[in-house]
């Protein structure tokens, strides 16, 4: 008899099921054509997807939990970070409302929700996972519906180039990956996380699997130098998926990388391997990209290259700790999340001031925000205050959530690496300040013409601001953070 | 009985082939298949990993038959951008697809 009750368990992916079903109806009987259209346009999935969000908030027990044979490993702290993604899933279906409203958008409003949530969903298995298989699959279903959306936008050549390099660089970087799981498979016999580190605790096999495998994770989180999709894949896609590509499918798989390598990389000698590993790939990510967003003039990809480089420090969470230290406390699992969640914030809130520009005026360019602040001054507040957060000025969340993954590194000894992110710190804030100059400082003759933004962004750029004001106050947040890490470790 | 040293070097020759494929190519369908050279380059190791090392259990062949289904899955997607590429550039060269760089 198998017994059935394990699947309350995971009660997260199945009400994530519930609603893409309840989506799935509704989108069969209210969006016949585009002129019926309006009747199911942004509020009902917003509400669905709040509701979910609200009843999995906060973990329910403090246990790890298995089911499936183990297959599915279930953390306190995977709830964290599900949540986490659920609001930024929930602010980009904010964002999306006037973009869906057009009419050649009208039509496909439904598939845009559903594969958005299926993407999500992905990432809930990937999450959650405590085998390579339940992983891979999560990865994939992750993956190819990100595609579909990078390139939804279908009369426009841009959108569809933009998915041509993703996913012919997914499909490569998860060759690779599996490539490297099989190696993994032949060195150590099992592909659960928890049962690799037997004997073969250092050998030749074992290390190109595990090398080829962070490959395929660093084109999934936009490392250096596995990076060369991003520009063009941000850039193309429409803005509304950009924030959610840049946030939300970075943010999981960050997350995951730390995951995994904690519960299956921690042994013998294979730790200092990828930690050397780790070691470079975060300093060229940071620093390359770093220059090379000075140089760009298109604010979609200024923002791609300022994600590769934000990547570069959510990696350096990893760095700062895959075992609970000495004291007790999870420095860098907690770091990580912390981050992820300002991150989140921040970029989410500028790709919504991005998204409602281009949206009223059409405009992406840096210098067609000249003067932004002499028409809108309102979102170009908003603006500075997301482009302050993500550079890491003081008042602001960044400012803390940067600071926490400095010191959870600099405890973790890692002094060079803490003391060039820092560095690199000081070179972001000078691109950022470019916008900010070009905002409020620099004139121009054809300003962004002033206009009302709806509803639905508006509520977005509330809860962006909030996260940006807030979390950086709220000290109770990093502690309960940490607690939830020390049990989920 | 077959070494399984002879069955792994012929998946590895298919990966690093489709690697320089890859690489190498000017077609994106060409380039797509030189992918899927690659994935079923790891099908095969798995299926024989799981033959001839670790007989244990039956999670290699699973690992193939799911891998296999999601890089079918996987083509489908491409092949449908490839197509809508085609249908706006009359051309699916790679080196076409250019407008988007630095």
């Amino acid at each position: 008899m198998t017994n059935y009750t394990e699947f309350l368990y995971m009660h997260e992916e199945l009400g994530l099921l519930a609603v893409i079903l309840l989506l799935f109806v509704c989108d069969l009987l209210f969006c016949k054509d585009s002129k019926r259209g309006g009747v199911y346009n942004t509020a009902l999935p917003v509400i669905l997807l709040g509701i979910l969000t609200a009843f999995n908030l906060l973990p329910l027990s403090n246990l790890p939990f298995e089911a499936l044979g183990g297959m599915y490993h279930h953390t306190p702290m995977d709830t964290i970070v599900k949540s986490t993604l659920n609001i930024g899933t929930l602010v980009t279906f904010l964002m999306a409302h006037k973009w869906l409203a057009r009419p050649e958008n009208l039509v496909k409003q439904g598939e845009f929700y559903i594969v958005t949530l299926f993407t999500l969903l992905g990432m809930y298995f990937m999450i959650s996972s405590g085998h390579f298989l339940m992983f891979f699959i999560g990865l994939e279903l992750a993956s190819i519906p990100m595609v579909a959306l990078v390139s939804f936008d279908k009369y426009r050549y841009e959108s569809a180039e933009a998915g041509a390099k993703y996913i012919l660089l997914a499909l490569f970087s998860s060759a690779l990956l599996l490539y490297g799981v099989s190696l993994i498979y032949a060195a150590t016999g099992s592909l659960y996380f928890n049962q690799i580190w037997p004997d073969a605790s250092s050998s030749w096999l074992l290390l190109c699997g595990l090398s080829l495998f962070l490959a395929g994770m660093g084109f999934k989180i936009s490392l250096v130098p596995f990076h060369l999709w991003t520009a063009d894949t941000y850039e193309g896609a429409p803005t509304v998926v950009t924030g959610y590509l840049s946030v939300v499918s970075k943010g999981s798989a960050a997350f995951v990388l730390l995951v995994v390598l904690a519960k299956a990389f921690t042994f013998g000698g294979v730790k200092l391997d990828w930690q050397v590993a780790l070691f470079w790939v975060i300093i060229a990510s940071i620093t390359l990209a770093n220059l090379f967003a000075i140089r760009q003039s298109n604010l979609k990809r200024f923002m791609a290259y300022s994600a590769i480089s934000q990547a570069g420090y959510l990696v350096l969470g990893i760095m700062g700790g895959t075992e609970p230290a000495a004291d007790g406390s999870a420095q860098g699992m907690t770091a990580l999340v912390f981050y992820l969640l300002v991150y989140l914030a921040a970029n989410m809130g500028a790709f919504a001031v991005i998204n409602v520009v281009e949206q009223n005026s059409g405009k992406l360019a840096i210098k067609d925000y000249n003067g932004l602040y002499g028409t809108n001054p309102k979102l170009a507040f908003l603006m500075t205050l997301c482009l302050f957060s993500l550079a890491g000025i003081p008042p602001f969340a960044g400012f803390f959530s940067k600071f926490f993954i400095f010191m959870a590194a600099f405890n973790a000894g890692f002094k060079v690496l803490v003391f060039i992110a820092l560095v690199n710190t000081i070179i972001s804030l000078y691109y950022y300040l470019l916008i900010v100059k070009a905002m409020y400082i620099s004139k121009s003759d054809t300003p962004v013409a002033t206009f009302k933004s709806d509803g639905y962004t508006r509520a977005a750029l509330a809860i962006c601001t909030a996260g940006v004001l807030l979390l950086g106050i709220a000290g109770w947040v990093y502690n309960y953070l940490d607690s939830i890490a020390k049990v989920s470790l | 009985m077959i070494q399984i040293e002879y069955i792994l070097i012929v998946s590895a020759v298919m990966m690093f082939a489709g690697i320089f494929g890859f690489f190498t190519r000017r077609s994106t369908l060409a380039i797509l298949l030189s992918i899927e050279l690659m994935l079923n380059a790891t099908d095969l190791n798995f299926a024989v990993i799981n033959r001839l090392m670790h007989t244990g259990g039956h999670e290699g062949y699973f690992f193939t038959l799911f891998s296999i289904a999601i890089s079918a899955a996987e083509s489908a997607v491409a092949i449908a951008i490839m197509i809508n590429i085609y249908r706006q550039l009359k051309d699916t060269t790679a080196d076409k697809l250019s407008k988007l760089k630095w």
